[in-house]
């Protein structure tokens, strides 16, 4: 692996070495995961460990067709269906709608309805085991009548979101350019895959409400859902996070689909009600990452500087909005990459298809537009003869740059430091370099031993990649001063500080980290502070556990709580909190403080325009890939990657490498191996053994350098980690086979078959492109 | 119904239950022991992994009569008594080996059948040994790292002395 250099470390860097104690920071006093050893002996409870007695078993049942006319369920009458319960559209008290952006999605496809995708629910059963209930299923019959179906983002005539941003004069520039190169870029659907399934168990309670218990990342959007689902109020819904294993977005917005269908069941059967989802009903009906189609036209002068960007991004919606808008909006304002360019056109549609809906996943839209921008960048430094490295240090936003939205960057910019750092760790130039050499050595070398797309002797050959890449922090636009969210710390009556939020622990580390913060600004050990449980009867709506806002915002939140709360405390007794606070409680009773958002200084967004500050502050990442590429068979090993990442400050190291560890596998496996195939609309590959993700022998050594360039609106300057490196990993590994063999994917992921018809020189040998759905087999 | 008898954490069990339940059905449901995790159901992930007679297995494809007569190990079996850890399980904890914790029984008992068979902290050699058992959080850098610091520590970090 390639060795860091121990130069001294400019102020504010922190570099980690795997298994090393970290200079700066001290690592190895950063608490222990506060979870962990529940998680490590089996004791945690996940939503399938909750014993609930009595309880029955629901299914789902789902659509065959990708667009058809529900026509009727028809149940066998052979099947004693007193012994089981069936709910239908019909039975759903509230509104059929799944509570989201728009009101399009129903929580049940009502007969006489049309159904929109493949797996769409149309019924639901619970029965008090399972071999009944799977033969009531099987007892079921869906009729339908089949309509014509969209699958073609280009050729759909709905969207769900479209914006265009612009900046100077983008046609004049691109006259003025020395080269202007044009590129289309596609990217396919990429499943979550948290470990866990999803899962929810409803129990009705006796004043008609419900309680779900359930995996999950935003207690209060399906808290949301179930009112108006179930036509219930706010103290009759009820949502309780369970020890949730993995959500990267993909329980973000589902879970509330599942939650109503559980508590319908529960409802019905005056009973608790188990859904737990299969790996093949979780791959089958749950979200997605938005397959897009990116088209990059690009002006630059002789000596590589960015005159012009024109920029049309294609989104994939699926057949509902869930939070399409969002995702393509992030998508948008990000599609340029993190470089200044004074004409800018940026196009951004999301089409509605009969596919199954898109959603959240980490990085949010700004994965596939970044990986286009990344690519075309160094394409561009190819065409001009100059190092990536180079391309990159012209253009990179520096601290007074003005972004596509109108948004002059005025503080926390470490572009240019992610990019020196990762280049200098990872031996960029003097890496590819020696693969110049040896491809020159290959190329026309004429020894063709087996292969016809071998040129030399050696059977690998290996390449470097370098990528950049920035991330809005937090919420889009003015989207936290809508949440307006809320995060408490109370004392409590018997001399404890507990921590009220609805944020959730789903492994990135809030458990630990929000403890570390009140801690800090209480004055007292972390051991004194509780984070009381993800439950909607105790916690406030600290919003979403989404967007990496959970450690800059509701950190924040926190952070300013707790202040209050010594200062009340102190005002009163005279003493320093930790000393007193015990004394308060008991003489005093308990105080409760809560934090609700307040804009950023100096940060403002125009929905309308489009036009403002789109994100407090930004984060930075750089990636260096090292690859080998198998010549006769197109295989891609990542071997090494150096990743580089400003989170503005460090609250917890090994949490934060962890963060940028994972989420660079996520994107070795989007650049390599993770593919949904379609058919007609419907998943093909939709079990684990033919949806793969990176096992441990294919996973590279990550080395991960954190950068702390802090943003000031928050109290601690963190500004986020979790999204970052699945923006910057990708086009750094298509650009390391690019680098070993000479040519470039502008579709993911870069599978063997896509490599070897390249390096062929036949286009037309590649599978079809990423998110396109073969016609159906007649 | 059939009747099998194994041990389970080197306690007798002795069931009544369809020869064809599944191994893990059969400790999450019949024994209460959860810590065991479904991730996929088709022996892809590895979640499920518990030891048998030593060797680690997907207990979602291991039907219940197959283990009569065997030990079974499972990761409530690990830690040496209540607030006590492995030193597998604390170097997993003090790595950040775990994040969402859903896959962690399942790498902790491949983990330990590797260490057990005297595997060391080679870096090749514990990714093969883990191979089967999928993670989405952590990279496996984390993980591989917890191992092998286990592996160089005391006895190799097994109870046994690494020579099992």
């Amino acid at each position: 692996m390639p060795e860091l250099t121990t130069r001294a470390e400019p102020a504010g860097a922190v570099v980690i070495q795997p298994g090393t104690v970290a200079p700066g920071l001290a690592r190895g006093a950063a608490p222990l995961r506060r979870e962990g050893p529940a998680k490590l002996t089996g004791a945690a409870k996940y939503a399938d460990d909750l014993v609930f007695p009595g309880a029955w078993f629901g299914a789902t049942i789902r659509s065959t067709d990708a667009h058809a006319r529900f026509e009727a369920l028809e149940l066998d009458p052979g099947f004693d269906w007193s012994t089981v319960v069936v709910v239908t559209a019909a039975d759903i008290p509230g509104d059929n709608v799944v509570s989201s952006i728009k009101a399009d999605q129903p929580i049940l496809v009502p007969v006489g309805g049309e159904i929109q995708h493949h797996a769409e629910p149309l019924a639901l059963i619970a029965a008090p085991d399972r071999a009944t209930l799977r033969a009531a299923r099987h007892a079921t019959t869906v009729v339908s009548e089949p309509l014509p179906a969209v699958f073609d983002p280009l050729a759909a005539d709905t969207f769900f979101a479209a914006y265009e941003l612009a900046s100077g004069d983008p046609d004049a520039a691109f006259a003025a350019a020395d080269l202007v190169l044009e590129g289309e870029y596609r990217v396919g659907h990429q499943e979550q895959l948290y470990i866990e399934n999803n899962a929810m168990i409803a129990v009705p309670s006796g004043d008609g409400g419900v309680t779900v218990h359930g995996s999950l990342q935003c207690p209060y959007y399906i808290h949301t859902a179930l009112k108006r689902g179930l036509a219930i109020d706010d103290r009759q819904a009820r949502v309780v996070q369970a020890e949730t294993g993995g959500g990267f977005g993909g329980k973000e917005e589902y879970p509330s689909m599942i939650a109503l269908h559980a508590a319908l069941l529960a409802g019905r059967a005056g009973r608790p009600v188990r859904m737990i989802y299969d790996r093949h009903e979780d791959l089958a009906a749950t979200t997605k990452r938005h397959p897009a189609i990116v088209r990059h036209r690009t002006g630059v002068t002789h000596d590589g500087r960015l005159i012009a960007q024109d920029i049309e991004v294609v989104m994939d919606g699926g057949a509902y909005c869930t939070l399409t808008p969002v995702v393509l909006s992030r998508g948008a304002i990000h599609a340029g990459g993190p470089y200044r360019c004074p004409n800018v056109r940026i196009r951004a549609r999301a089409a509605r298809t009969n596919t199954p809906p898109n959603g959240a996943f980490r990085g949010f839209g700004a994965p596939q537009t970044e990986f286009a921008a990344e690519t075309h960048l160094n394409r561009i430094a190819e065409a001009l003869g100059m190092s990536p490295l180079d391309i990159r240090r012209r253009n990179v936003y520096a601290v007074g740059d003005t972004t596509p939205t109108g948004q002059v960057l005025r503080g926390s910019v470490a572009g240019e430091e992610v990019l020196e750092r990762a280049a200098e760790a990872g031996e960029f130039e003097r890496l590819r370099a020696r693969h110049d050499v040896s491809r020159g050595r290959r190329t026309g070398a004429g020894i063709v031993p087996d292969s016809p797309l071998r040129t030399g002797r050696d059977r690998t050959a290996s390449g470097i990649g370098l990528a950049l890449a920035w991330h809005g922090a937090g919420f889009t636009g003015s989207g936290e001063v809508h949440l307006a969210s809320v995060a408490s710390v109370e004392l409590t009556a018997d001399g404890r500080i507990d921590i009220l939020v609805a944020s959730t622990e789903m492994g990135q580390g809030t458990k630990t980290i929000f403890p570390q913060l009140v801690a800090d600004a209480l004055g007292v050990p972390f051991e004194a502070v509780d984070i009381a449980p993800q439950d909607t009867a105790f916690v406030p709506d600290s919003g979403p556990t989404v967007a990496s806002r959970t450690a800059m915002v509701v950190g924040g939140l926190l952070i300013q709580a707790a202040t209050r709360l010594r200062h009340d405390v102190e005002l009163t007794t005279g003493g320093s909190f930790a000393d007193t606070y015990r004394e308060y409680a008991r003489e005093r009773g308990g105080m409760r403080v809560d934090q609700k958002f307040e804009p950023y200084p100096g940060v403002g967004f125009d929905d309308e325009t489009y036009r403002g500050d789109a994100y407090p502050a930004f984060g930075w990442a750089a990636c260096v890939a090292s690859v080998e590429v198998d010549l006769d068979t197109g295989e891609v090993s990542v071997r090494d990657i150096v990743a580089a990442d400003d989170v503005g400050r460090v609250i917890h190291p090994v949490l934060a490498e962890g963060q940028v560890e994972g989420g660079t596998l996520q994107a070795v496996g989007y650049a390599t191996i993770e593919e949904i195939k379609l058919r007609d609309g419907r998943y093909l590959n939709d079990r684990l053994a033919t949806y793969i993700i990176p096992t441990s022998l294919d996973a590279p050594r990550i080395t991960t350098i954190l950068v702390e360039a802090p943003y000031d609106g928050v109290p601690h300057g963190a500004k986020g980690v979790g999204e970052l490196p699945m923006d910057v990993g990708a086009p750094a590994v298509v650009a390391a086979i690019a680098d070993a063999t000479g040519v470039w994917i502008s579709d993911l992921p870069a599978s063997p078959e896509r490599i070897l018809a390249a390096m062929a020189g036949v286009p037309e040998a590649a599978p079809l492109p990423p998110g396109a759905s073969e016609p159906a087999r007649r | 119904m059939t009747t099998v008898r194994f041990t389970v954490n080197a306690a007798p069990v002795e069931l009544d239950v369809p020869g064809m339940r599944r191994l893990l059905d059969v400790l999450r449901e019949e024994l209460g022991l959860t810590g065991t995790k479904e991730g996929c159901g088709e022996g892809e992930c590895g979640a499920c992994t518990v030891l048998l007679d030593g060797q680690p297995v997907d207990s979602c494809l291991v039907p219940v009569c197959q283990v009569d007569g065997a030990a079974v190990a499972t990761v409530e079996g690990l830690a040496p008594g209540v607030g006590a850890l492995d030193p597998l399980q604390t170097a997993f904890l003090e790595t950040g080996g775990a994040q969402c914790g859903i896959c962690t029984p399942g790498m902790l008992m491949a983990a330990r059948a590797y260490l057990d068979a005297g595997g060391g902290p080679d870096d090749a050699a514990i990714r093969d040994a883990i191979a089967g058992n999928l993670c989405r959080c952590t990279g496996y850098t984390k993980i591989v790292e917890a191992i092998a610091r286990t592996a160089a520590g005391p006895r190799g970090g097994s109870p046994s002395g690494g020579d099992a």
